[in-house]
């Protein structure tokens, strides 16, 4: 089976949820087939690795089998926080939809069955 | 004892839609058992603002839209006997009580009995430096000297106590959300303070209906990945608890939107951190073991909370003033756009190191690179031949009132001193709260309960 490359986006959906700098940003997938992928290739590390820019001093992800889900949590992305940051999301509202830009491999559907 | 408690959502936050109450009243007058109508208005930074509007009138200082959250469902509530929880109260739960009094008279309905939740508000019972010390993750209270709202979140008990008073309305000011739901819970179900696992689960139910319809279709739509029919309808949230703390999400019949697996897990997370370890003041929620199971269209089963022990501490909001922010912007279209934008933004650089060095100021490209990411100025280079038009903001935040107002002073000179076409400049000045958390021993907290006719 030749794996296929779509986004998180294409296979799970995404809210953002903040306290002060944290933000929390929950992960489920919509087929719980998807699952295992997204455990294997949705680390912590490579979240960070996506949210660079805004310097998370520490990214933990929480697994949540039974609802197919993860929680990730990232600790200083959100510019001091809802009442701080100059931007316009002082919330990070929209940054779930940055994690789901994160591409990764998944099996490919509809092939042998052999 | 009853079976089932049906509990809705009036509600999810102080800018809700207020006429989303009305079918949720409906359908729960139909309901066979207890009915609670729940309303959570009150964000983190709302209860500052609410306690500034208080100190320029003590007749103000609870929700704004109250009138509107509460008017329209009054009379269908009591007349069927739903009872109604709400922390519109704000900083001023008593002027909220006084005030759907008022609606009750005017709308010719009997007499409620209205409870007022208070002693969250943690002013004069402990000092800014005392504050300074229990913040958490934070050092924005060191040296503050005035501390604008400072309030604990309060759990259930004082809700459950104000309804075995036989109130038909409870009005609090800070409590935690989710126990807006277990208060009633407890209430029907006479749930010890000590029975962990039914806490949580009735936790867990006020944590899914707190946002109003972000379980129930709202905050979900992403066409055509996620589709929700009836977003201009939305219905919102009702849950259906029996005594073992199991619950049903559904919403009423005829209205729009969605429960479904989906919808009801995105909520269950929402705000979460640790999910083994969400902190409310009654108990330690863990959703880890947590099963959701589609029952039916618009029917969702959701099981297996856990609880731990009560936490230690309350936590507290605490706002200090955080002076002003500043937006300032301004439009460029057409032919080479990006390059004047970029232009505009090297001016205002340019002057203001000049003129306030001291001052951070960020600038965004609205369209182009805002919300992801920033400092617009640098960023634009890559996609100049592609802009039909860009708008520029610059934002700074800072006491020093003048310096933010330089800063817009200059934004709008581009008008004439600034690059070709510069167009629609708008200006605004917010005076803001910085936010504080801080841990608060449970010896602080002394929730009252008063019945609004007893009070003198």
């Amino acid at each position: 089976m030749t794996p296929a490359t779509v986004t998180l986006h294409d296979i799970a959906n995404a809210r953002s949820g903040d306290k002060g700098n944290r933000l929390n940003i929950a992960l489920v997938c919509r087929d719980p087939a998807h699952y295992p992928a997204v455990a294997e290739q949705i680390t912590a590390e490579r979240v960070a690795e996506a949210f660079a820019a805004r310097k998370p001093s520490r990214v933990v992800r929480y697994d949540l089998p039974k609802l197919s889900a993860f929680n990730f949590v990232l600790d200083d992305v959100l510019e001091g926080g809802v009442n701080a940051s100059l931007g316009l999301d002082g919330h990070g509202k929209s940054l779930s939809f940055l994690l789901l830009e994160i591409p990764l491999q998944i099996p490919k559907q509809g092939g042998s069955k052999s | 004892m009853a079976a089932t408690v049906f509990i809705g959502a009036g509600a999810g936050f102080a800018g809700d839609r207020t006429d989303a109450a009305g079918p949720v009243a409906e359908a729960l007058a139909a309901c066979p058992g207890p009915r609670f109508l729940m309303f959570e208005t009150l964000a983190e930074r709302t209860l500052a603002l609410s306690q500034l509007d208080r100190q320029r009138d003590p007749d103000r200082g609870f929700n704004p839209a109250l009138d509107r959250f509460v008017g329209p469902v009054l009379a269908c509530c009591l007349r069927e006997k739903i009872r109604i929880v709400g922390n519109f109260g704000a900083a001023n739960p008593a002027a909220a009580a006084a005030r759907i009094r008022g609606m009750a008279r005017e709308q010719g309905l009997p007499e409620p009995t209205i409870a007022i939740v208070e002693g969250d508000d943690l002013t004069g019972l402990i000092s800014a430096d005392e504050l300074a010390t229990r913040e958490t993750n934070g050092s924005i209270l060191r040296g503050a000297t005035k501390i604008i709202a400072a309030n604990l979140y309060l759990g259930a008990e004082p809700i459950a106590r104000a309804l075995d008073q036989g109130a038909d309305i409870v009005v609090t000011g800070r409590v935690a959300d989710s126990a807006l739901a277990l208060g009633p819970l407890i209430h029907v179900f006479g749930w010890k303070y000590d029975d962990w696992d039914r806490l949580a689960a009735g936790t867990l139910a006020g944590h899914l209906l707190e946002c109003g319809s972000q379980i129930t279709g709202g905050y979900f739509a992403d066409p055509p990945f996620k589709n929700v029919p009836g977003m201009a309808d939305l219905g919102y949230p009702i849950a259906e608890i029996d005594a073992d703390g199991g619950m049903v999400i559904t919403k009423p019949a005829g209205t729009g939107g969605c429960v479904d697996r989906l919808t009801v897990i995105e909520q269950l997370l929402y705000e979460i951190h640790d999910p083994s370890a969400y902190l409310a003041p009654d108990v330690v929620l863990d959703v880890t073991g947590v099963m959701v199971e589609q029952l039916t269209s618009d029917r969702v089963r959701v099981t297996g909370a856990r609880g731990k022990p009560a936490p230690e501490t309350l936590k507290a909001t605490v706002c200090v003033d955080g002076g002003v922010l500043g937006e300032a912007e301004i439009s460029y279209a057409g032919p080479n756009a990006a390059a004047r934008a970029r232009l505009a933004a090297e001016i205002i650089s340019a002057r203001m190191s000049r003129r306030a060095p001291g001052l951070v100021f960020r600038i965004d490209a609205i369209g182009v690179v805002s919300v992801l990411g920033e400092n617009g100025g640098t960023l634009l280079r890559p996609w100049d031949s592609h802009l039909p038009d860009v708008r520029l903001r610059f934002a700074a935040q800072s006491a020093m009132v003048a310096d933010v107002e330089l800063l817009l002073d200059e934004v709008e000179a581009l008008y004439c001193a600034g690059p070709a076409g510069g167009s629609g400049v708008r200006r605004r000045l917010t005076p803001r709260l910085a936010s504080a958390s801080c841990l608060i021993e449970r010896k602080f907290a002394a929730p009252r309960v008063t019945l609004l006719g007893d009070r003198a």
